[in-house]
């Protein structure tokens, strides 16, 4: 096939586009003390900070697959003003900034937080400064992800799949589990991941509601906040942890992440 | 039954027995697909659908079954095979749902039986068009449902592949116990399968019948078009038929009242000046379109009665018969049909 | 993520480079101080003082004293360095950042922040290791949490604390706010707060804030460095700070 040939402007255009993600990533690994790195790695600030991160924000992702794909599937079976309603509230997170989010989780969970107060009067629970508080804040501002891909999914889905199975005799669960799931699998899938990834990124709503403690609510981001003040070194090790470990997320999903988005 | 979609209301009194075939044919937005829907609970309707004896819906008393209590078999245009599972396992996917006995090795034998047997691992996507309506007929079928649903089974497919999957239908079909409704607006595919033919317009039955009758004596220009006649519409009196517009055919023994007046487009001929002779009917008009039908031309003609004429190449290429000519019809008034509106 | 961290240091970065244009009328000079968070209140008030009398306009920039250091050795523009303690202050000097020589301006101890009305009954340092009690301290990176540090070291008192924050003023706010029962902040802080309620540490345990400030080398306004520095060494600018809570030099 033979395309009309691209314009020079949008080539320059997105040769700018490329060099704003491709310098800091090349800063990152060329100024990297690689041969501090391993004796960083070893660190128990930098494995405990890791391991905390791993632990929330998986727990982040599977809260949201199992409230987010229920939600999702009211949203795509809404119409007219109640949908559009319940959308911006989901897309709320996305659009807040992360530190706003942290103060709204308080003032909804702290101790004389809405619901918080009733929890910690009755049953003396508290949230904020535990790793649930943690947990939580990432769960907010990564959820809206899993929800919108799941959504869209749905739309896309042809209703005549779960019209055929019913007309086989299927009833509303084996059609949910059996058909409209697997269907959706991509979509889940690309959710999830994107999910994932703002949980284990997300820093503003983590410190303002969970606060900052190692081994509790310590996540990587905001270990490497605070190592750039102290120990650089430190932190630019635990940003190419990081930055390995997305590259290592976007290689395994490759098309498949495209293709569902 | 009545449903409404939007300013469209689909009102329809059907009946079928079992070991029929009841094909309902009529153009696009007739309202065959909502027809089909509605019976098998998949979409709303007011009225009442009655299965061997069992009411499955009455809006009266507020009895809705749902579709998946229906026993009611689907089949659709483009066979909606569940992607994600293999031949096999949507041929089974019906009868595990029912918790039916030994489900893979029924859809085996079925799949066998149809000749797809060494197909039944492979997935949806690797079947061809025919291949893929073939085994969504086996699902449908394999759960024995009293009611067979078939949405324009034939439709999707390539021209060339329908002859062969419309007998492989009708063979599966005349082995089948319970009802079959099919919809289509496909003539031939109607007119093969069926056992009754129920005309759709507009949400209305307009005829219905056994093929042939349905085809003999058409009631609507799209079984006229279908059976390719001339159809025109009027009153009689005595010999002759007065048409709306007021043109005047003459006919023998055309009764009285309202009627349909049929004249086959070969008993239609063409002259380039006003004929002399017998023919009673003799009309003037201006050539639309002029088609090809291998050794034999259709004729268009527009005037005070529109027909169609069908006559030989030689005769258009005599006549010098092309778009916007001239021309004079004539036809005997034996040879014009009239039966009651 | 990290660019999560980097997007914000750099917004900081770039929030405090705005310098507002000169505006028409009668010359105006603008200047840029970064200063720890704890002399907000204080230093908001000079720099009002300084417009009234000189026509400067003051933009400040607070933060963790360990926040501004980075961003000032990371090239941030800035006319005026007013550090938490004097370990930041050498840091700055050994990278050749400042102008001259740094000042001490003031001093601050450090006090417990209870609830209004000290609901838990806190008296002393060693009342904040009951178990069941938040506790919120700046973390160690920051001068007041070192301070807090060593003071509970002196008094020999193992806290554990529920959460490490970035700034002292932080701390405040998670009392005042209630997430927390007590923290260790500035004397300062509690004065100027209004919404605590304060503990006192006796002096044994206490330790002293130096607070130091200086010019930045490479400033573009000097004369109106100079002039903020003066006002802040000032009778006037001290009277300020006694107000606010600090110790004066």
């Amino acid at each position: 096939m033979r395309r009309a040939k691209t314009p020079a402007a949008i080539g320059i255009l997105a040769a700018l586009g490329l060099l704003l993600f491709l310098l800091p990533m090349a800063g990152l690994i060329i100024r990297a003390p690689w041969s501090q790195a391993l004796g960083e790695l070893a660190d128990p600030t930098t494995t405990t900070a890791l391991g905390l991160s791993i632990f929330c924000s998986l727990t982040a992702t599977g809260i949201a697959l199992v409230l987010g794909v229920p939600l999702a599937m009211i949203l795509a079976r809404t119409r007219g003003t109640l949908r559009n309603i319940l959308r911006a509230l989901t897309t709320l997170p996305m659009v807040l900034p992360p530190v706003v989010g942290g103060v709204a989780l308080l003032l909804a969970f702290g101790r004389r937080g809405l619901v918080g107060s009733l929890l910690y009067q009755a049953f003396g629970i508290q949230i904020p400064f535990t790793t649930a508080a943690a947990v939580m804040a990432e769960t907010f501002v990564s959820m809206p992800f899993l929800v919108i891909a799941v959504e869209a999914g749905l739309r896309s889905l042809d209703h005549r799949y779960e019209e055929a199975a019913r007309s086989l005799g299927a009833g509303y669960w084996r059609v949910f589990t059996r058909v409209t799931l697997p269907l959706l699998r991509p979509a889940i899938f690309s959710g999830a991941v994107l999910c994932w990834a703002r949980a284990l990124g997300e820093f503003g709503a983590t410190i303002t509601f969970a606060g900052n403690f190692p081994g509790r609510t310590q996540t990587v981001p905001i270990a490497v906040y605070l190592a750039l003040e102290t120990k650089p070194d430190a932190a630019i090790t635990l940003s190419l942890i990081l930055l390995v470990v997305s590259v290592a997320i976007l290689v395994g999903m490759r098309d498949r992440w495209l293709g569902a988005l | 039954m009545r449903v409404r979609r939007g300013a469209f209301t689909l009102d329809v009194d059907l009946s079928a027995a079992a070991g029929e075939t009841v094909a309902v044919l009529g153009p696009n937005g007739a309202g065959k697909t909502t027809l089909l829907r509605a019976l098998a609970g998949l979409d709303e309707m007011e009225g009442r659908v009655v299965l061997d004896g069992e009411v499955l819906e009455d809006t009266g008393r507020g009895v809705h079954v749902p579709a998946e209590r229906r026993h009611a078999g689907l089949v659709f245009q483009d066979h909606i095979l569940f992607p994600h599972l293999t031949v096999l396992e949507n041929v089974a996917f019906g009868l595990r749902a029912q918790r039916r006995p030994q489900p893979a090795a029924v859809a085996r034998a079925w799949l066998a039986d149809a000749g797809l047997g060494e197909r039944a691992e492979a997935m949806p996507r690797a079947l061809s068009g025919g291949q893929a309506q073939r085994v969504a007929l086996l699902r449908a079928l394999a759960t024995e449902p009293r009611l067979l649903l078939l949405d324009e089974p034939l439709s999707a497919l390539d021209v060339s592949i329908r002859a062969e999957v419309r007998r492989e239908l009708s063979r599966q079909l005349a082995s089948f116990q319970g009802v079959r409704l099919l919809v289509t607006h496909d003539p031939l595919e109607a007119m093969a399968l069926a056992d009754r033919l129920v005309v759709l317009e507009q949400g209305s039955v307009v005829q219905s019948g056994a093929p042939d009758e349905v085809t003999a004596r058409p009631r609507s220009r799209f079984v006229a078009d279908l059976a390719g006649v001339n159809l025109l519409r009027g009153h009689a009196n005595g010999d002759h038929v007065t048409l709306i517009g007021d043109a005047l055919v003459a006919a023998a023994d055309a009764g009285s009242g309202d009627v349909f007046a049929v004249i086959h487009p070969r008993a239609v001929a063409l002259y380039r000046t006003r004929p002399d002779g017998t023919p009673r009917n003799v009309w003037h008009g201006r050539v639309d379109s002029v088609d090809l039908y291998g050794d034999r031309v259709r004729v268009r003609v527009a005037g005070p009665v529109p027909l169609v004429a069908e006559v030989t190449r030689a005769a258009v290429r005599e006549l010098g018969l092309a778009a916007g000519a001239d021309v004079w019809m004539a036809v005997k008034a034996t040879e014009v049909a009239v039966y009651p509106a | 993520m990290i660019k999560r961290a980097l997007a914000v240091t750099s917004l900081v970065l770039v929030a405090a480079c705005g310098q507002p244009a000169p505006a028409a009328g009668p010359a105006r000079t603008t200047l840029t101080v970064f200063a720890a968070a704890s002399v907000q209140p204080a230093f908001d008030k000079i720099g009002l003082k300084l417009q009234n009398t000189r026509n400067i306009v003051t933009t400040f920039s607070y933060a963790g004293t360990q926040t501004l250091t980075t961003q000032l050795t990371q090239g941030a523009p800035a006319d005026v360095f007013a550090s938490a303690d004097t370990a930041h202050m050498t840091t700055i000097e050994s990278a050749g950042l400042i102008r001259g020589q740094s000042v001490l301006f003031g001093h601050n101890r450090l006090e417990i922040a209870v609830a209004r009305g000290n609901p838990k009954g806190i008296h002393a340092l060693a009342d904040l290791a009951r178990s069941g009690l938040v506790v919120v301290l700046a973390d160690p990176s920051v001068p007041a949490g070192k301070y807090a540090q060593q003071a509970l070291a002196k008094a020999k008192v193992t806290v554990h604390a529920a959460s490490l924050e970035q700034q002292v003023t932080g701390v405040l706010s998670k009392v005042a706010l209630g997430e927390a029962d007590a923290g260790i902040v500035y004397v300062s802080d509690i004065v100027t707060s209004g919404q605590v309620d304060g503990v006192a540490i006796p002096d044994a345990q206490n330790v002293v804030a130096d607070y130091p400030i200086a010019i930045v080398k490479g400033t573009q306004n000097l004369s109106a460095a100079t002039a903020f520095v003066d006002l802040v060494l000032s009778t006037n600018g001290q009277a300020i700070l006694r107000a606010a809570g600090f110790e004066g030099v």
